[in-house]
């Protein structure tokens, strides 16, 4: 016989059933039922109670992207729940699988306004991979089972569960649902053979292949197969901001990070290779620059899992279509060994340049105050570049994305689509939670950082032992360099009078340090590599650096400016 | 950019919502929907729509590929006016005292081959079947008799020119292309 339960214990039970061991979340009166479950459950589940719900929601997003299982977080209805739609979009836009569970006033007052009373269904079915309303406790084994099955499989992205008061109070008799399919559903297309081996031909004729690796090779775990259909085909491949940790940074065929301030070789080779192979990425603007001129030169097969990707942005050629674990192997088989020395070679004079001119300056300043990327550097050596770097959005993204490295997967955390400020600090508390044996660092900038700076209770309360550098440079860094460069030096509105973060910090119990010289840095990251559990690590940064090189917007993706 | 009517034809799971996923992803770009219909189809517990609107071919490729990718979307796909049968209904509702007192207007019943449904003392109701331009052209001729007491269409309703059916296949594909693991 089935056992009667509350729904508020059937969610608790459907949640065991899918493995979730972590929930964020922060209470409130729709959804108090599903809390006073959880009491009876703080065994079975990590409960986090985060300080806002926009950092539930990144947190959730974290702990997704660092593990790569399902990020859930609970939080109330109304306020509670809009709160979260920040994160719901940045999982929709960046592919992260998260559930989130929000109460909703009891069916019979639906439509009525009442007291915290939103249309969530409404609100979140554009930003949403799936939006659904439990309004019957018998819905909610059926319902849970189908949200994680659609958040995780295929292309991955947040799911919305919209709660009513009384299916968490009614009576059920419980039976865990199991997915295996939904007919109107196909998360693993099957590979056309034909697209196949065109591509195979394609990539064969080639003389100046350039692969454009995205998330899709980490969200599909196909790493290895990625490598040996580069090695087979002696293919050169970038990467773009989300792709980053898809390859290691020091691997032979790796030629940089793609986009506004990527490397200059590999956005200039964009435009010079004659076939162009998109692995898993989406052409983002961010990527792309100007269309009109974007690798017209080259002929473009683009593997993607998700059809709709497909001539969005960039036409063409030849479309594969399905999971890249399952097509780069299909393709790397009809591959020939290839040997593109030549073309491989030209990256190096562009790097050089690039060195010369920007990173050079970037990475061994001989005198003035400290520059972002050495930091980041220097950080991401003292942790034998194995650590997760999450950062926050801005110069401090720009800056610790072209300056860390990367030798593991699931390695950078960083919000691409929608570059939500305030992502940061709780994405790394999630990811932190997520894999304690990594260290995991949240680049932040002055102004991020006060965006979630609630979260700091979170750290302490649950002591995470995420380790936070504060790259200060008291400006809201990207927009003003855009002020600088685009608005005639009008610094409008982008001054940041700062608080002290060292005495915030210690109110919060988190040891911190501030770093002004750079003689100071090394001992002062040891110390933060020493401490046990969190730190903050404010460097005090030069004000006015730019992060260079640029492509403008609207220009050409082979232009790049350098000052 | 050549703008055309397209029709959109969708098929979905009977599921609340799914009708402002449709409308939204129009929305979004600012799509003007010409005509929708709505209704059950011949399978049961799945739905058809029916959208006509003037697009051009590259969006609206774009955007059916995007109301595919919806999870309770079953299929979408679209076609130019020579690729399906449309038709619409209508219905007219005139007054009975005008078209007692002006012959002219049951002429204009009989040489448009509209049928009347309904009589009776204060208005009379009239059914007009066909392309968008027939029902326009029976509306203007009774407007100018000044009888029309309403007037309603139905919105394109269509039907492809494929000579089978392919959607009972197509939903046993769908199932066993869903049921592909990683």
């Amino acid at each position: 016989m089935k056992e009667i339960i509350t729904g508020a214990e059937a969610l608790m039970r459907s949640l065991m059933n899918e493995g979730v061991d972590t929930i964020f979340g922060y209470p409130g009166g729709s959804i108090m039922p599903v809390f006073d479950a959880m009491f009876d459950h703080r065994e079975d589940f990590r409960q986090v109670v985060v300080r806002h719900e926009q950092g539930a929601a990144h947190a959730a997003q974290g702990y997704a992207r660092s593990s790569g299982k399902v990020g859930v977080c609970i939080v109330t209805s109304g306020p509670g729940a809009t709160n979260t739609l920040t994160g719901i979009s940045d999982a929709i836009l960046d592919s992260t699988p998260i559930v989130v569970i929000a109460g909703q006033v009891s069916s019979a007052v639906l439509g009525t306004d009442a007291f915290q009373e939103i249309d969530l269904v409404g609100v979140t079915q554009p930003i949403s991979k799936w939006s659904y309303q439990i309004r019957r406790a018998e819905d909610i084994a059926w319902a849970v089972a189908r949200a994680f099955y659609i958040a995780k499989t295929g292309r991955p992205g947040p799911v919305v569960l919209d709660f009513t008061k009384n299916a968490q109070v009614a009576e059920v008799a419980y039976e865990p649902a199991y997915f295996e399919s939904i007919r109107s559903y196909v998360p693993y297309p099957k590979p056309n053979m034909d697209a196949v081996r065109s591509a195979a031909e394609l990539i064969n004729r080639a003389k100046r292949p350039l692969a454009l690796v995205g998330q899709g090779v980490e969200l599909g775990e196909a790493h290895e197969e990625l490598k040996a259909f580069l090695e087979k085909g002696n293919i050169p491949a970038a990467r773009t901001l989300l792709g980053l940790s898809a390859l290691p940074s020091d691997y032979p065929l790796t030629v940089g990070m793609l986009g506004m301030h990527g490397n200059l070789s590999c956005n200039v080779n964009t435009n010079q290779c004659d076939v162009l192979i998109a692995i898993g990425m989406r052409f983002s603007d961010r990527v792309t620059g100007n269309l009109a001129t974007y690798a017209k030169q080259a002929k473009i097969i683009h593997l993607d899992i998700d059809r709709s990707e497909i001539d969005k942005c960039v036409k063409v050629d030849i479309p594969v279509i399905g999971d890249c674990k399952e097509t780069l192997p299909l393709l790397t088989e009809l591959l020939d060994e290839a040997s593109h020395k030549e073309w491989i070679d030209s990256f190096a004079e562009y790097d050089r340049i690039e060195y010369e001119k920007v990173i050079d300056k970037a990475l061994n300043p001989k005198s003035g105050p400290l520059k972002m990327g050495e930091v980041a550097r220097r950080i991401s050596e003292a942790t034998d570049n194995s650590a997760i770097l999450v950062t926050d959005v801005g110069q401090n993204q720009m800056m610790s994305c072209r300056y860390f490295k990367f030798t593991k997967p699931h390695s950078v955390l960083t919000s691409g689509g929608l570059g939500t400020m305030g992502y940061g600090l709780p994405a790394a508390i999630g990811a932190a939670i997520a894999v304690p044996e990594r260290t995991v660092f949240a680049f932040m900038g002055d102004g991020g950082l006060q965006m979630n700076i609630q979260e700091f209770g979170t750290i302490m309360e649950q002591k995470v032992p995420v380790k936070i550098i504060l790259l200060n440079n008291n400006y809201l860094g990207n927009v003003r360099q855009w002020q600088e460069l685009f608005f005639n030096h009008r610094y409008s509105c982008t001054p940041m009078l700062n608080p002290d973060y060292n005495m915030i910090a210690a109110a919060y119990g988190i040891p911190s340090r501030l770093v002004t010289e750079r003689s100071m840095l090394d001992d002062a990251i040891n110390e933060m590599l020493e401490t046990d559990g969190a730190f903050l690590l404010h460097v005090a940064v030069e004000e006015e650096d730019n992060v260079m090189p640029m492509t403008p917007p609207g220009a050409s993706v082979d232009y790049m400016i350098f000052e | 950019m050549d703008k055309k009517l397209y029709t959109v034809i969708i098929y979905s799971e009977n599921l609340a919502g799914v009708l402002n996923q449709v409308t939204a992803e129009f929305t979004r770009r600012q799509l003007n929907i010409e005509t929708l219909n709505v209704s059950s189809s011949s399978i049961d517990n799945v739905h058809r729509y029916t959208v006509s609107l003037w697009c051009d071919e590259e969006i609206i490729n774009k955007v059916v590929k995007r109301l595919e990718k919806k999870i309770d979307i079953l299929r979408a796909s679209y076609y130019t006016e020579d690729e399906i049968f449309v038709q619409e209904v209508a219905l007219y509702k005139i007054s009975t005292p005008k078209l007692l007192a002006n012959k002219h207007i049951s002429k204009i019943i009989r040489h448009n081959n509209a049928r009347v449904i309904e009589i009776n003392s204060t208005y009379t109701v009239v059914e007009q079947t066909g392309k968008t331009e027939t029902i326009t052209k029976l509306y203007k001729e009774f407007a100018a008799e000044q009888c029309v007491l309403q007037f309603v269409k139905s919105g394109h309703i269509a039907v492809t020119r494929d000579v089978v059916e392919h959607l009972s296949e197509q939903l046993y594909v769908f199932d066993e292309d869903a049921k592909r693991v990683k």
